[in-house]
């Protein structure tokens, strides 16, 4: 088989899915949870496929129909996009896995249908974002993603429809200036396919219009990968969400912006162009250290494990923009990096706090206590882990992210945001230890109050059942095991996705 | 002068997994407290018989070195066992042991909570140790350093009172921050040298380098190692961990955790650094300023401390800082006296804290204002007791005399005398602030409510550390030739070869 008609796999099977999976399932319901499975799984599968593919042949374009771009719509399948769709997808399925048993506790079965459904389609628009080679092909995957991911937000707590509209205001804003950046970038370049823009870009005049619509790209994308201060809607979103959405949302939603940003300023518009003509890289950077800092302080302001999570994807998300925006190759690596150890880390933080909701009915900071490392040892384990890994003790993947990123600031001798990622792991420290005390020691006499007042607590373990904690160990133990992999992933993979002009 | 080669040998890395691989057996044994403690007890000869068997080659100028691949661009996770390595592994090590016997009387005389964790973060806590003293280079180094850093954090929370928690907390902050601080200073140095290996005499020796820049990287370097070393002002958490169950006390807080602390001094000032550079841009003054003054300072603090292992905590502070002054002073019998230090120090004030805790133990006093009569009581704990006070002040025969006629010797060959009188004036403070305890002991009379000694399982270990003591400060080459391999590190470094 030609191996690039593999290239649009992942996204159409999952676009099939959500189509198929209402269908099916007006007979069998409960097959949704299983197609979704089946669908991520084979996704996942390709996805890692057309990576080997890819390093082994380099850059893989695929035309759709066969019309030759800037006419038809072309998807570019090369190391950057190979790395990030693998990532995003094994992820979605260790996710999707986990899902299988926290959907039917948090979601009524009727729903279930619509439910897969959407969760393909917000997939389906990740996977395609990712892939495609089309401004505009690219904006209607994000509103694709955008709208499935509304619904999925809205179908959890009594907030929830608040926070989805929010989310949704939010969300059509951002594609709209997106759109609009694109509307200007085809009045001044003529075209909407991505390698066509690149090459015309050089022969262009920097003129007004082409200023406006990096800006309005800048802000589109920006909204969607929640950079500071166009964060607004995320951590409403991520806290009433149910928790299989915050799950998969939490992982997989920033990184798509995130990655849409590196593809576009660093690929299309180049370094040059966004460096030293346009200051986007250093907007990008300056936004990303300001939002570090906010996103960790508000973090350990909360009292709810998911909203704290969320503010603390609000830093997170600081790190990524701050190393694409350093521009140099060290950064770059490191952003590409934290956008998958970032995913592992908090897809294994969120499952832990869909654990903790169901078995506990609640996932709120002030209420857990130290019963916690006895009934249910193996997910309080996995927190912790994490959060070593948020932290960026070695020998997890945070450590590593931090290294490149450190390496990065000082390359290009910025020294206050050395000072600011470093300051930030700290502050993970604060809010990660908080709970970590909670979990495992006895809270202001708490143990003596439990001797006098009720019975001692049950020795045996609640811990949740293993289809839930076997994803959520896998992530943990991921964590280790790709941080050791770190030098081999940016050697293969990382090195060969960088811009021109490093 | 013979060159030194080297060898691949796993020895290195399995030091570090035997501890390590013993975590489990603990954890799965938890109901079976002797099984239990069997693990330990095995890992712990285990883990000393492996770092002796390093001895011989090395003393043939044979290093023992193990490559494991990349682990972050440029760098590879790698071991060395050099001589100034396998010294602290030795010393490590061979405490540990001593430590393990005297912990199994601790905590089942205390009867203490959750012995499993604490056995369990102990032996990792001592993989990390021999990670430390192993590692070939900087980035190595920093994964160890920081495994090290976390996981004696569950040994300073282990009361789990809110004052243990407190500790903790202040702890983490001390030491992570000191840990993004050798992070940020590793890869700058990655950035000007291109790799991060330990190369004697400095990986940084041809860099050309602005003062402003070799001062800047210096004092990150020493922001990241100086709060495990407790150089002033760097130093507050280490009183505070005194919440800790003694034996943590006694071996982390006295032996593993600081000692890596100055161990990373050594390391940053003689092979990252190296001689010239200090000597070039002056930093050696940064060094020899701040220790002398914490010498000082932590001595005046000992002298109104009156909680026991909080004393021994601020006598720490200052003899820490005598090997930073040793370091220093770059100067051959300076940096020998450094290392006999890091080793003398260690088994001296090791039998300090075992006597503290184990009078703790026994008779459930912690002030020394309370130690009125307890000699007639434990006659074996305090005599040991004595034995280790005089070590510190450095009085002869005890071992801690040899290393301060070392230091002594140094300042003054290095022309710089103000340090020998610091090096004096110290040892009386030393003084000062123990012989009052031996004098309470031993010479007031007391009500102590108990007869007798703590539990053999105490007593035998403080007894065979202060004997130790004693003999290595007649004989420094006995057993594992400590004498002869600190000797070695000093040829390494100023004879040039590498």
């Amino acid at each position: 088989m030609n191996p690039s008609s593999l290239v649009p796999f992942p996204p159409l099977i999952y676009l099939f899915a959500g189509i198929f999976i209402p269908l099916v399932t007006l007979r069998w319901r409960r097959l949704a949870g299983w197609l979704a499975l089946t669908a991520t799984t084979a996704a996942a599968f390709f996805s890692v496929i057309n990576l080997l593919q890819v390093l082994k042949q380099g850059i893989i374009p695929y035309r759709f129909g066969g019309w030759i771009p800037p006419i038809g719509i072309e998807y570019i399948l090369d190391p950057l996009s190979g790395f990030v769709i693998t990532v995003i997808n094994l992820i979605a399925l260790g996710v999707i896995v986990h899902a299988h048993q926290s959907v039917k506790a948090e979601i009524k079965e009727s729903r279930w249908p619509p439910y897969y459904a959407l969760v393909m389609l917000f997939l389906t628009g990740a996977n395609g974002i990712i892939m495609t080679g089309d401004f505009f092909n690219l904006y209607v995957f994000l509103e694709i993603g955008s709208l499935s991911l509304y619904g999925l937000i809205a179908v959890g707590e009594k907030k929830s429809p608040v926070a989805a509209f929010r989310y949704l205001v939010m969300g059509t804003v951002g594609g709209g200036f997106y759109l609009l950046g694109v509307g200007f970038l085809y009045l001044v370049t003529g075209s909407l396919n991505m390698g066509d823009v690149r090459n015309i870009l050089p022969h262009l005049q920097v003129t007004a219009p082409l200023v406006v619509a990096l800006t309005l790209m800048l802000i589109g994308l920006g909204i969607k990968m929640a950079v500071f201060p166009l964060h607004g809607w995320l951590p409403d979103a991520y806290t009433y969400a149910p928790s299989p959405t915050s799950a998969i949302m939490a992982p997989i939603g920033t990184k798509i912006g995130a990655y849409a940003i590196a593809r576009i300023f660093f690929f299309i518009f180049g370094i040059r162009l966004i460096t030293q003509i346009v200051p986007i890289a250093q907007v990008l950077a300056w936004l990303s250290a300001v939002g570090i800092i906010y996103g960790s302080v508000l973090a350990m302001a909360q009292n709810e494990i998911k909203r704290m999570l969320a503010y603390s994807s609000v830093a997170q998300v600081g790190y990524i923009g701050l190393g694409l925006g350093l521009a140099n190759s060290f950064g770059f690596i490191g952003a590409l990096l934290h956008i998958m150890n970032h995913g592992l880390m908090k897809a294994c933080l969120f499952l832990v706090a869909g654990n903790f909701r169901l078995k506990l009915g609640h996932s709120r900071i002030d209420r857990l206590d130290d019963s916690l490392r006895r009934s249910m040892p193996w997910s309080a384990a996995a927190f912790t882990l994490a959060a070593l890994a948020m932290i960026g003790v070695p020998p997890t993947v945070g450590f590593f992210s931090k290294w490149y990123l450190a390496l990065g600031t000082i390359a290009s001798r910025n020294w206050l945001f050395l000072a600011i990622i470093l300051l930030s792991s700290l502050l993970n420290a604060v809010y990660f230890f908080r709970v970590i005390e909670r979990m495992y020691f006895p809270w202001r006499g708490s143990s003596q109050k439990r001797t006098l007042s009720s019975p001692a607590p049950k020795n045996e373990s609640q811990e949740v059942s293993l289809g839930l904690l076997l994803p959520t160990l896998i992530f943990a133990l991921a964590l280790i095991v790709v941080g050791f992999l770190n030098v081999w992933l940016v050697k293969t993979i990382l090195t060969k996705a960088l811009p021109a002009g490093f | 002068m013979v060159n030194a080669t080297t060898y691949t040998s796993l020895v290195p890395l399995l030091t570090v997994l035997v501890s390590l691989g013993a975590v489990p057996l603990i954890i799965l044994s938890s109901r079976r407290p002797n099984l239990r403690e069997f693990w330990t007890i095995a890992a712990g000869v285990a883990k000393l018989a492996l770092v002796v068997s390093l001895l011989p080659s090395l003393l043939r100028h044979r290093i023992a070195v193990l490559n494991l691949g990349e682990i972050v661009p440029g760098v590879d996770l790698a071991f060395k066992a050099d001589a100034l390595g396998v010294f602290f592994a030795l010393i490590a090590s061979s405490l540990w042991l001593f430590t393990s016997f005297y912990s199994i009387g601790y905590v089942r005389g205390l009867q203490e909570h959750k012995q499993t964790r604490y056995f369990a973060y102990f032996a990792v806590c001592l993989s990390a140790t021999m990670g430390i003293a192993f590692s070939a280079n900087l980035a190595t180094f920093i994964i160890f350093y920081e495994i090290l850093t976390i996981a004696t954090y569950p040994l300073v929370i282990h009361k789990e009172t809110e004052e243990a928690i407190k500790a903790g907390r202040k702890y983490l902050a001390y030491t992570l921050t000191a840990g993004v601080f050798l992070i940020a200073a590793a890869t700058w140095t990655y950035l000007l040298a291109g790799h991060l290996d330990f190369i004697p005499g400095g990986l940084l020796k041809n860099i050309p380098f602005e003062p402003k820049t070799a001062w800047s990287l210096f004092t990150l370097f020493l922001l990241g190692v100086g709060v495990k070393a407790a150089i002033m002002p760097l130093h507050s958490w280490l009183p505070t961990a005194m919440a800790a169950p003694t034996p943590v006390s006694a071996l982390l807080h006295a032996v593993a955790v600081v000692k890596s602390g100055v161990f990373g001094v050594i390391r940053v000032g003689l092979f990252v650094f190296g001689p010239e550079l200090l000597r070039r841009f002056h930093l050696d003054y940064l060094l020899l300023t701040s220790a002398s003054l914490t010498i000082i300072i932590a001595s005046f603090l000992a002298l109104k401390e009156d909680n026991l292992k909080r004393r021994l905590a601020y006598s720490t502070v200052a003899h820490l800082s005598y090997i930073v002054l040793g370091v220093g002073l770059i100067s051959s019998p300076a940096l020998l006296g450094s290392l006999l230090h890091l080793a003398f120090h260690a088994t001296m004030k090791i039998t300090l804290f075992f006597c503290a805790g184990a009078i703790y133990v026994h008779l459930h006093k912690e002030k020394v204002s309370e130690l009125d009569g307890v000699g007639h009581v434990m006659p074996w704990t305090m005599g040991a007791f004595a034995v280790g006070s005089i070590g510190l002040v450095g009085l002869p025969p005890v071992n801690g005399w040899l290393s301060k006629w070392c230091l002594g010797w140094g300042a003054v060959a290095a022309a710089r005398p103000l340090y020998l009188i610091i090096l004096i004036l110290s040892g009386l403070l030393n003084a000062a602030y123990f012989f009052p305890i031996i004098y309470r002991a031993f010479f007031r009379q007391g009500e102590t409510g108990k007869t007798g000694e703590a539990s053999l399982l105490m007593v035998v270990p403080l007894v065979l550390t202060a004997i130790l003591s004693i003999l290595l400060g007649v004989w420094p080459d006995l057993g594992f030739k400590f004498f002869k391999i600190a000797h070695e590190v000093g040829r390494v470094i100023f004879g040039g070869v590498s």
